[in-house]
């Protein structure tokens, strides 16, 4: 089942989804998103291209296997709550900067920021291992 | 303090690369590694004389401060000795362990894992928190076990690694109970706070089990009796480790902690009879099988739970001369059971065996290591002028005059002397003396690197016996105050005029000859004896017991699981809704419906749509009909997840929905043809526990409008999202900041689930390919 037309779509669309779910984890915090659904639409767009390719092109074009950013992703989740030891308060309270920006907007990132970027990647990561293997079954 | 904790985290960094230190750096690479340890003692010699003058350091670095645990450093004059100790004998043995492993090809491996072991230890005895030892306790358990295995391609070193690490785990993990009954008790588990509350614990109703639960993690560690048989069984571990773990620090470990404890828990009872009996059983034990061994290592190793039971023994009788008397074995005995062991390694690596029936006379070959092991030997049967000379009388002075059982104490004590007495001269005959015996090859005269930490040891036994009031001052009397506070000073003479408790010296002497000179004809007989008559083996009875469970829960897994997913499924609905209905109709009330507002138009079509489809998808004749059709129910559901207002939710469910289907269609083409596999009677069935499912969770819904539980927190979480998280959605800050530590163990969950899929479908596969 290889169609052209499915092949062009996916390969167009999915640096667009990527873009979208890194945008939908982003606005997360304070409107309808976050890490886990922002996973979901990442893992949606490279299961689409492997519909249209198949699973080892989709993993090449992921570069780095399923399980890698199921790794980083849980590490990540877990260094997040370390930096709160450090600032002398109990494990996994979330500690925010502000970082001032030209025209006065203004920047916070903070670790919940880096746990729910930990949950997007551990997510996304899931997804795929569950569904290439089915895939490739 | 800070100083401290630096140097535990360079130590663990120095574990990390020892490997790289090992392979790279030639053939003396372990000196630099001793060194380091040997800095570690230095830095610790410094702060002496601030803990001899009753001070104390304290740090703390909060971690879960509602759980209690934190991460807490304390050093006051007993963690201070026992660092000493540990930094010491660790120097010593790296240097040793440098030559002796020289011919072993993981040899980085070992080092690593004797130095980490060294960091766990030595944060134990540094602790400020009983959660923070009891994680660096596990840690030394852990290093324990990879040791005793290192030489994993031999059955024996395998399963005495797995019982001692079963042992000591389990001993462990009923420790950390009595650990979180102290907290409840005390609101704190910070020792310097538990210190103050000695009282009010051993008034508390938890005060039993509290001590019950603690005493099983010291006395496993410490290898009392009836857990004394790993020990001897970890003496497959190579000699270094036999020296350091075995004999010098780790399994003092449980000493320690009854140490620590002393003041908070002791005196009572309860406290006096368990330690007293279990240490007397110990000691008297040891001392038994380590008369009528043959093999240089088992010998040591059973001296070595016999010290152990006087130790446990000492601190059960909790006089002010009794934990003088403890601190000072402990020392007396780390300084000769430490050099004993290297000399069994070196013995072992220049002869080729351990037996004591076929050496002899190694006095010509090594002369600098047989007058060490000579001096050590001495100290251990507590002849004059050595340190376990003074060590010996102080045991004696303490049992002398006790209330109740103190007559059978102290000719418990007179015996197990006795038996030491008799072993140490056998030891030395045997060994050294006497006409050149050995197996194999003429021996060769040891290294250096093998000789230096049993020659340092010796003499230390030797000097501190002679001036004994160097050492008790800055380091002994701190730390018996630690346990006792407002002992007097310490005086410790070798000559301390004519008392009973010279006399009983004599007396232990004259019959440990005499027990000597019979050592040749009874010691056959005792091997004999043993081997014959006492069947009975712990080491054994604990394998027999653990064959019997593992077969034990074979069978219940294979009763329980019955590999086929739709059973699963049925149980799992069926124990659900069994269960909630039970619940819901024990409470039932009739639904209010007039606090509802009723549907609008587009709520019910969308709920018509849903149930339409839900139907056809149970009646559709093909397998794409009746997946597109559920993919349908749950769009609708998103749909009404949007009508009111959680679009989390609704997004989450349109994009699982989606993926869903995606993934349907990719394998679809490989699924058997859709027939109809199931009979009338298994579809009945399956229509009825659809049916008890269903119908639980509208009643569970019906329920849920009547019960209103504590509305403050909703309330809470939305109120406090922007001002406490800078958040404005509130689901999103409750699962990645509120409640992020839940959200942790589901990611890890849903990890362990992928890895799952991975394992199946790749040994699936495997499988498929093999046949």
């Amino acid at each position: 089942m290889r169609s052209q037309l499915l092949q062009m779509a996916a390969s167009r669309l999915l640096p667009v989804t990527m873009i979208l779910s890194l945008l939908v984890f982003y606005r997360g915090h304070n409107d309808p998103g976050g890490g886990f659904i922002g996973g979901l639409m990442a893992a949606a767009g490279f299961v689409f291209y492997a519909l249209a390719f198949d699973t080892r092109e989709a993993e090449k074009k992921l570069r780095v296997s399923p399980l890698m950013l199921i790794a980083s992703g849980l590490s990540i989740a877990f260094i997040s709550t370390l930096p709160a030891l450090f600032a002398g308060n109990p494990f996994f309270t979330g500690e925010w900067v502000s970082i001032s920006l030209p025209f006065s907007a203004k920047l916070k990132p903070g670790t919940p920021m880096l746990f729910d970027f930990g949950v997007y990647l551990t997510v996304w990561g899931i997804m795929l291992t569950v569904i290439f293997n089915i895939m490739e079954e | 303090m800070n100083g401290i904790l630096i140097y535990l985290l360079a130590l663990l960094i120095t574990a990390i690369m020892s490997p790289a230190i090992i392979q790279r750096g030639g053939r003396h690479a372990a000196w630099l590694l001793g060194l380091i340890s040997a800095a570690g003692f230095a830095m610790f010699l410094t702060y002496a004389p601030l803990t001899a003058s009753g001070g104390e350091l304290f740090l703390t670095i909060n971690w879960l401060p509602e759980l209690y645990l934190n991460f807490s450093l304390y050093l006051d004059g007993l963690s201070l000795f026992f660092a000493l100790l540990i930094t010491g004998m660790g120097a010593l043995v790296l240097v040793f362990a440098g030559k002796y492993m020289q011919p072993y090809p993981l040899k980085h491996r070992f080092f690593f894992l004797i130095i980490l072991f060294e960091f766990a230890m030595l944060s134990l005895v540094l602790s400020g928190n009983f959660f923070t030892m009891f994680i660096f306790w596990e840690l030394t358990s852990v290093t324990s076990f990879l040791l005793v295995g290192f030489n994993h391609e031999k059955p024996e070193a395998r399963n005495a690694a797995l019982q001692a690490l079963l042992i000591t785990v389990s001993g462990g993990l009923a420790m950390m109970a009595g650990f979180i009954m102290l907290g409840q008790a005390v609101g704190s588990l910070e020792i310097p706070e538990l210190l103050q509350s000695g009282a009010l614990i051993r008034n508390h109703p938890h005060y039993l089990p509290a001590l019950l639960l603690i005493l099983a993690g010291a006395f496993t560690k410490s290898a009392q009796f009836p857990f004394h048989f790993w020990l001897p069984g970890a003496m497959q571990a190579p000699s270094p480790v036999s020296a350091f773990l075995h004999s010098a620090t780790m399994v003092k470990a449980g000493i320690y902690l009854l140490m620590r404890l002393s003041p908070v828990m002791g005196g009572t009872p309860e406290w006096k009879y368990v330690l007293t009996i279990t240490g007397a059983i110990t000691m008297l034990l040891g001392g038994y099988f380590a008369y009528s061994q043959t093999d240089f290592k088992k010998v040591l190793a059973y001296t070595t739970i016999s010290a152990l039971g006087i130790l446990v023994l000492m601190l059960g009788v909790d006089t002010d001369i009794s934990i003088k008397a403890a601190i000072i074995f402990l020392l007396v005995h780390a300084l000769y059971k430490g050099a004993l062991f290297m000399i069994a390694g070196l013995i072992d690596k220049s002869a080729g065996s351990r037996d004591l029936r076929k050496l002899g006379g190694l006095f010509r070959v090594m002369p600098v290591a047989a007058v060490a092991a000579i001096i050590s030997l001495l100290s251990m049967a507590g002849l004059p002028p050595m340190i376990g000379f003074i060590g010996k009388e102080l045991i004696y002075e303490a049992k002398i005059g006790l209330p109740d059982i103190g007559n059978f104490l102290l000719a418990a004590g007179v015996l197990t002397n006795v038996i030491m007495v008799a072993i140490s001269l056998a030891l030395i005959f045997n060994l050294f003396l006497g006409p050149l015996k050995y197996p194999g090859e003429r021996p060769r005269r040891p290294a250096l690197a093998l000789r230096i930490g049993p020659m340092i040891l010796a003499s230390v036994s030797l000097v501190f016996g002679l001036f004994p009031s160097t050492v008790a001052d800055l380091l002994l009397r701190p730390a018996i105050t630690s346990i006792r506070p407002g002992i007097g000073t310490l005086k410790l003479a070798l000559w301390h005029g004519f008392n009973e408790v010279l006399l009983v010296s004599f007396v232990t002497v004259a019959a440990g000859v005499t027990l000597f000179l019979l050592y040749r004809k009874v010691n056959p007989v005792l091997t004999r004896f043993n081997n014959e008559v006492i069947t009975f083996r712990f080491a054994d009875a604990f394998n027999k017991g653990l064959d019997f469970f593992l077969s034990l829960t074979k069978k219940k897994t294979a009763l329980v699981q019955s590999g086929y997913q739709r059973y699963y499924l049925m149980a799992i609905f069926v124990m659900t809704s069994a269960l909630a209905w039970y619940q819901i109709a024990y409470s039932w009330k009739a639904p209010e419906f007039i606090a509802v507002t009723p549907p609008g138009f587009y709520e019910l079509m969308i709920v018509a749509v849903i149930a339409a489809s839900t139907i056809y998808a149970a009646l559709a004749k093909s397998r794409l009909a009746a997946i597109l059709s559920l993919g349908t129910t749950g769009y609708g559901i998103a749909l009404l997840f949007i009508i009111y207002g959680a679009i989390d939710v609704a997004i989450t469910m349109i994009l699982t929905e989606t993926l869903v289907l995606v993934l349907f269609m990719a394998v679809i083409y490989h699924l058997p043809k859709f027939t109809n596999f199931s009979s009338k009677m298994s579809r009945l069935r399956d229509a009825a526990i659809a049916l008890l499912a269903g119908g639980f969770m509208t009643g569970l819904v019906l329920k849920a409008g009547q019960i209103n539980l504590n509305p403050k927190i909703s309330e809470f979480y939305t109120e406090n999202a922007l001002s406490m998280a800078h958040g404005k959605n509130t689901v999103n800050v409750i699962l990645v900041d509120f409640r992020a530590l839940d959200t942790l163990g589901e990611i890890t969950v849903l990890v362990i689930a992928a890895i799952g899929v991975t394992a199946l479908l790749k040994l699936i596969t495997k499988k498929g390919s093999a046949t």
